[in-house]
């Protein structure tokens, strides 16, 4: 079953000008988006900043309002008034890009970590230390730094501070929006693996925004690849890896850095054919207002937007 | 062998905290070429952004020992008037925020020309026009013209980024320091930029020190790379050299910590950076982040090894380093 549903989704944002703040258009920062995420599972959504990645995670958890479309999160419609908001709050939570200003630098990690606990279940002020002792553990840091401040952890110490907020209430869905971003190689790489522990033994469900394929890679069960709102293509990490369709899809594959400095060249030769292609073809893949076309299946799993006649060229 | 075009050498740079003086950047020396582009990778806190800055003269209150030689001259105690002449012209720099980088009251087009009324006084003012329209084209920015009129919170951190740039290459600068240029970037602009500063290079024979924490961007871009933990250089290969053979410790495992694709458990490396107050100042300062390996593996002081020609490691204890049990799996 899958856990989260969505629906042709799309978030407008208006854009007001003159005297009597008139609406006179509209920027489509998500304009016609579905997806379903299986319980356990991570679903990644990729694309370059500006493609409405972000807007969807923020849509689904309420911190923007939906334009139109539907999302059912467990069994539930969340865009209809009459759903159960504080139901769905807590068992959907979001970890934030940036460690350092996602966390309140006036509270303690206590209570930071905390607030969701006292927003949501009574507890003592006993049981609530032991809650957030237990978090911390879990998280990997000693309870000795429960009465600390933000600003003396590094930045993968308080990513870590930001995840055990998002699980302290046990969610069935975590929105993750580039969650390793802004740290080290060697500190993603640590929380990285901790969210994968913590999918585990939880049995969560994450929703990864990221513009880090090779991350995405790494960590997902499922992708989709985003452009200017709308999807370019959609499908398992085989074939989005392996097997892209997209010319849109290519480009940001080739753009990848290699690891290994002796296929210097060959990358470079085949960032310059991709790019020759996506300029010569551009019209093939996209519409006369640069937006990409609705999606077609290419197997069971894997979607990609084509127009209808191009796929007689494949 | 392109002719040397810095030298930096035995250079300390300590900053004052509380009650002395630290050292963030602690005996550096390394050579940047002509037509050559130098990687330094590390984590933040390493000290490569201090080792930028040091070489720009940009540290107003830092303690600065040792020497930079700059086309044969020693700029570390150049006076500010001469400094601020090659700076900008002959030495340039990209710097990693684009938010803070540029004057939010200024006109985009002002601050480029900014560069050019400083160095080329006596170009007119419509070739100065011209000239930065011209940049911003080069850089990638779509409607340069607009965007010559337009201020810095009217457009996103790519484009901002790439205005850095125009300002950093508009002199043509023989030697062009690069901190985490692609940094705030999504992939495709990265390749563009990357592509840019290559391309810089190879027209105008520059040096470029490219600062980065990605190994990736590394791998595809660097001539030399230097790797650098708690500010001292740890090794420095020849780039092909570093990724087949890398030797020390720390540069392995950051290698081995990065996601290659597999849906294994990524390599974690043990403790944290410690802080420059607490740098442990004797023996080999990533001893305490691979504790399994006994103290007789270490120098007492460590330094470069010289290993192969031109393949520089710190310390004796990369000789018999291996990963700890449960995470040397993969390796």
């Amino acid at each position: 079953m899958s856990i989260l549903e969505v629906t042709n989704l799309k978030i407008h944002f208006p854009i007001k000008t003159g005297l009597f703040n008139r609406t006179v258009n509209h920027i489509k920062a998500v304009d016609g988006v579905s997806f379903q995420i299986e319980q356990g599972k991570t679903y990644g959504l990729v694309g370059e900043s500006g493609s409405g990645k972000s807007t969807i995670g923020r849509g689904v958890i309420g911190l923007e309002k939906i334009t139109s479309g539907k999302v059912i999160f467990n069994g539930v419609d969340i865009t209809s008034k009459n759903s159960n908001r504080k139901e769905i709050r807590k068992n959907l939570q979001m970890i934030f890009q940036d460690p350092y200003s996602s966390l309140n630098p006036r509270k303690r990690i206590l209570d930071i970590i905390a607030e969701p606990l006292r927003n949501f279940e009574k507890l003592t002020k006993k049981e609530e230390i032991k809650r957030v002792e237990e978090l911390l553990e879990l998280v990997g840091l000693s309870k000795e730094n429960m009465m600390k401040y933000p600003h003396q952890f590094s930045g993968g110490q308080r990513q870590r501070i930001g995840v055990a907020r998002a699980i302290a209430l046990k969610p069935k869905l975590i929105i993750a929006d580039e969650p390793v971003s802004a740290l080290d190689v060697s500190v993603q790489a640590q929380v990285l693996n901790f969210l994968q522990d913590i999918q585990k033994e939880l049995g969560l469900t994450y929703l990864f925004i990221s513009h880090d394929l090779g991350i995405v890679k790494h960590f997902c069960d499922e992708i989709s690849i985003m452009y200017k709102g709308r999807y370019v293509e959609q499908g398992t990490i085989e074939e989005i890896f392996n097997n892209p369709q997209h010319i849109y899809t290519k480009r940001l594959i080739s753009a990848i850095p290699d690891m290994n400095p002796s296929n210097r060249d060959k990358q470079f030769r085949l960032r310059k054919k991709v790019q020759q292609e996506f300029d010569q073809r551009y019209h093939d893949y996209f519409d006369s207002e640069g937006l990409a076309y609705g999606l077609k299946s290419v197997s069971e799993t894997h979607l990609v937007a084509l127009q209808e006649d191009v796929e007689k060229v494949w | 062998m392109n002719r040397k075009l810095l030298e930096v050498k035995n250079l300390k740079t300590s900053f004052y905290i509380n009650d002395g003086y630290y050292a963030a950047v602690d005996d550096v020396t390394l050579t940047v070429n002509e037509n050559e582009i130098l990687g330094i990778v590390g984590e933040s806190g390493s000290g490569k952004s201090a080792l930028a800055f040091s070489v720009m003269g940009l540290h107003t209150r830092a303690k600065m020992e040792g020497n930079i030689f700059f086309n044969g001259k020693d700029i570390v105690n150049v006076s500010k008037a001469d400094l601020n002449k090659m700076r900008g012209n002959e030495m340039a720099m990209i710097f990693q925020d684009p938010l803070t980088a540029l004057n939010p009251l200024m006109e985009i087009g002002a601050q480029i020309s900014e560069t050019f009324i400083l160095h080329r006084p006596n170009m007119t003012k419509k070739i100065r026009k011209d000239r930065v329209i011209e940049l911003l084209k080069m850089v990638g920015i779509p409607r340069p013209e607009y965007v010559y009129s337009q201020f810095p919170h009217e457009l996103s951190g790519g484009m901002r980024q790439r205005v850095i740039i125009a300002i950093a290459i508009a002199n043509q600068p023989k030697l062009l320091i690069a901190d985490e240029p692609t940094t705030a970037l999504d992939v495709t602009i990265q390749a563009q930029i990357l592509d840019l500063i290559r391309e810089l290079k190879e027209t105008i024979e520059s040096g470029v020190i490219l600062i980065t924490h990605d190994l990736g961007v590394v791998a595809e871009m660097a001539d030399r790379v230097a790797v650098m933990y708690a500010g001292q250089i740890v090794e420095i290969a020849n780039v092909y050299t570093l990724f087949k053979r890398p030797l020390h410790p720390y540069t392995r495992s950051l290698l081995h910590s990065m996601p290659t694709g597999g849906q294994d458990k990524l390599h974690v490396i043990n403790g944290i950076v410690p802080s420059l107050k607490h740098l442990p100042r004797k023996g080999c300062r990533f001893a305490h982040r691979i504790p399994w390996m006994g103290a007789e593996t270490h120098e007492e002081n460590p330094i470069l090894h010289e290993v192969e020609p031109g393949h520089y490691v710190r310390c004796t204890c990369y000789k018999n380093f291996s990963f700890q049990e449960d995470e040397s799996k993969e390796a």
